[in-house]
């Protein structure tokens, strides 16, 4: 009996079979038989407006999700637009399955219309890719991409596919089975590696964990709990693990880093034991490498062994998944607890009092306007709304740190933010991807004036969809960031930095059909917001905030972290 | 410093890419690189050598090895091994110092491959240091033209290759017939 079905009938049942429900994309001539067979297909594809956003939706959702987010384009133009996306993914470690159109087989190589080497191109671009010339080739590839993406180290795998494999006649057969000979993932964690662990955090007198993405990643952030609980260690969350740890969990110190906080960043550089998990020691975080953690012995678990030891020597090295570690390494501390708590408490009562004394000295503390808007206080009302819950897709810049400073995360997957590659426009398009996952959820999309602009043509795309994804632009004429390094490093010499044009958001919005606002005063912030969140479906925002507040603590490039520039001092305002 | 690594790695096309791509990426000079089928024709093995600061040797291997494609990557730095290259060198050389040049070719272990008016082409292998003494050495007889292959080594070591099993892809099975 033939079962014969073409090329993209077999990439929507592959797609089917690994759970897929929505697609981000963009059609285009090689995709024509793709998108015909996605007419009948119960798939949701959602059109954004360009290829780039189509990557950095499928990111959204998967950063919201846990699984595997897909876009797909088309040949040529289509792919190269992809690659942003893809390399922001790679950077952040996102499971994201891109599928692009190829030029029919006998024309690779031939300079045809809308040919570009896709599958050159995006090799440094992805954590694999697969060319496929044929219709018997797909489900194979699929399968294996959506594995390669999801296991391990997540990442983006491309799939590249010729219009005759799609067009071309094969016969279904599922794939049960993955044989990669060269693809070894190794997740268990050595047992003896995770019991010296165990001693070795009980016997620091300051110990001081230090979680990152790979905590979200593996989902072990209950195992991460247990762990910071039982051995009563502060604990810091990097940018891309906020949420890891509740933000209202006592011993959760904040984000560390350039625009850390005061307090994370010296207990990085006091700590004797840094318990590194699921973080890959990024230059954002450490500064100059010399001054890290230099009192520090160092435990780092990772699932990757490249990380081991790339930038920072570790002292005990586990390679494996986070969560199988941290749930073997919890009963290991419970074993040793009895013997060990007692004769550690003095010590844990001291580096807390230290701890709590550099929380009291400097803490993060939202700024204020009378007159006008702060842009911490923007972020402060956020907080106050979300209360810990709601989604926050950031675009790049000082708001990012803003909010990531100012709004309080207690779940896993509630930010979604550009962390390695810092692609500014990738806050709105991973906003609709977030949204898509969760219908139900309250959204916020945070933009600077700037990146807001870069991602304009996907307002399109939410006022399409209807999606309740509350857009806010932190307004402060300028491209922040950029302007307050020109301030502080370029003796303020002010370089293509200024947005003296916007659009009328109210204007803006009217041409989309989407509620829209203009905010100015700091008396009427929390009440729009309000609305805004109340209103169902998409709102955009305005927020005029003074132009030239500039975000502290900062530890400059190439600095040591506990040489923070802290905040100027200011007049103290409160608020009515 | 130079550091040899024996790769194997899955024949399969983009390979080489994969690998000199992420050599150039992480900023590793490539000195040389051979690559060939091995026994199994589904199979190649490479040899690179590449400069690298001895103290990021461990994490180059740990990079290549990350690469899916890629089933050993080895470092033979420092382990018991055999490299060896060959050198294929047109010596154009006068009548009268062409037993000369016969003689220094039996001295390097070379063979004479081609032999015409004009003069020779002499094949040597060897290790690379003897093999850059002996282009010295022919030099100074007269014009030469000379390709180098880069080594190729082979480990005296067995190491134990480690492959990943094939693993079960879990899938939802109750997809509505389309």
């Amino acid at each position: 009996m033939s079962n014969l079905k073409n090329g993209a009938h077999i990439l929507l049942e592959c797609l089917a079979r690994e759970g897929v429900d929505v697609m981000f994309g963009y059609p285009g001539g090689v995709m024509l038989p793709l998108y015909d067979a996605i007419y009948d297909d119960p798939i949701q594809h959602v059109l954004v407006r360009h290829e780039e956003n189509a990557a950095f939706a499928a990111s959204g959702y998967a950063r919201a999700t846990g699984k595997v987010g897909v876009c797909c384009a088309t040949s040529g133009p289509g792919a190269t637009n992809l690659t942003t996306g893809l390399v922001d993914a790679l950077m952040d470690s996102i499971p994201v399955v891109a599928l692009t159109g190829q030029v029919t087989s006998t024309l690779i190589g031939t300079d045809a219309f809308q040919e570009a080497d896709t599958f050159g191109i995006t090799r440094p671009c992805t954590k694999h890719n697969i060319l496929v010339t044929r219709a018997d080739e797909i489900a194979h590839a699929i399968h294996e991409a959506f594995h390669i993406a999801s296991t391990g180290r997540p990442g983006p795998v491309l799939v590249d596919i010729t219009k005759d494999a799609f067009q071309g006649q094969a016969q279904y057969a599922p794939v049960h089975e993955i044989h990669l000979p060269g693809y070894k993932v190794v997740t268990e964690g050595h047992a003896g590696q995770i019991r010296r662990a165990a001693q070795m955090m009980w016997e620091a007198k300051r110990p001081y964990v230090y979680a990152g993405g790979g905590i979200i990643a593996s989902n072990a952030h209950e195992e991460l709990r247990d762990v910071v609980e039982t051995l009563d260690a502060p604990a810091v969350c990097t940018l891309m693990g906020l949420g890891a740890l509740p933000g209202s969990h006592p011993n959760f110190i904040s984000m560390p880093g350039m625009h850390g906080s005061y307090a994370a960043n010296m207990g990085m550089y006091e700590c004797d034991l840094l318990i590194a998990l699921g973080v890959r020691f990024d230059d954002r975080v450490t500064g100059r490498l010399s001054s890290f953690a230099p009192h520090a012995r160092v435990i780092h678990v990772d699932i990757d062994p490249a990380e081991i030891g790339k930038n920072r020597a570790v002292d005990l090295p586990i390679v494996g998944d986070a969560k199988r570690v941290l749930s073997k390494l919890v009963k290991a501390l419970k074993e040793l607890a009895p013997e060990m708590q007692g004769l550690r408490d003095a010590d844990r009562k001291a580096w807390w009092s230290v701890v709590h004394a550099w929380q009291d000295e400097h803490p993060l503390e939202p700024v204020f306007g009378v007159d006008e808007i702060k842009p911490q206080q923007l972020m402060y009302e956020i907080n106050k709304i979300s209360d810990g819950k709601a989604i926050v897709a950031s675009d790049v810049g000082q708001h990012q740190m803003w909010a990531a400073q100012f709004i309080r995360f207690d779940e896993p997957r509630l930010w979604v933010n550009s962390g390695g590659l810092g692609s500014m426009g990738f806050g709105l398009p991973s906003a609709i991807g977030a949204q898509m996952a969760h219908p139900g959820k309250l959204v916020f999309c945070i933009c600077g004036d700037g990146g807001f602009q870069m991602a304009l043509p996907e307002l399109a795309t939410l006022a399409n969809f209807g999606l309740n994804v509350k857009v806010v632009v932190m307004n402060n004429g300028y491209l922040g960031m950029v302007r307050q390094w020109q301030e502080l490093f370029y003796n303020n010499r002010l370089s293509s930095v200024e947005i003296n044009t916007f659009p009328n958001v109210e204007h803006l919005g009217a041409a989309y059909g989407i509620k829209a606002k203009i905010v100015r005063s700091p008396l009427e912030l929390e009440r729009t917001l309000r609305e805004a969140v109340d209103e169902p479906g998409p709102y955009l925002l305005d927020v005029r905030v003074s132009s030239f507040e500039n975000v502290y603590p900062m530890v400059p490039a190439g600095g040591a972290i506990n040489e923070m520039v802290l905040a100027p001092p200011r007049p103290v305002t409160v608020p009515e | 410093m130079l550091m040899t690594i024996s790769l194997l790695m899955e024949n399969k096309p983009g390979a080489l890419m994969r690998v000199t791509g992420l050599l150039t990426q992480r900023g590793y000079n490539i000195e040389s690189l051979t690559v060939a089928r091995t026994l199994d024709p589904t199979l190649s093995r490479m040899t690179i050598v590449v400069d690298v600061e001895a103290r990021l040797r461990a994490l180059v291997i740990k990079q290549m090895n990350r690469l899916v494609n890629v089933l050993q990557a080895t470092d033979l730095t420092e382990v018991q091994s055999v490299v060896r290259e060959l050198v294929l060198m047109r010596v154009r050389a006068a009548m009268e110092s062409r037993t000369a040049i016969l003689k220094e070719a039996e001295i390097f272990a070379a063979r004479v491959v081609d032999s015409s008016l004009e003069g020779f082409v002499i094949e040597a292998t060897g290790e690379s240091e003897k093999l850059s003494e002996f282009i010295a050495v022919m030099g100074s007889y007269g014009e030469i033209e000379v390709t180098r292959s880069g080594g190729v080594a082979v480990s005296l070591e067995a190491k134990k290759l480690r492959l990943a099993p094939p693993v079960p892809r879990s899938q939802s099975e109750t997809v509505e017939s389309r």
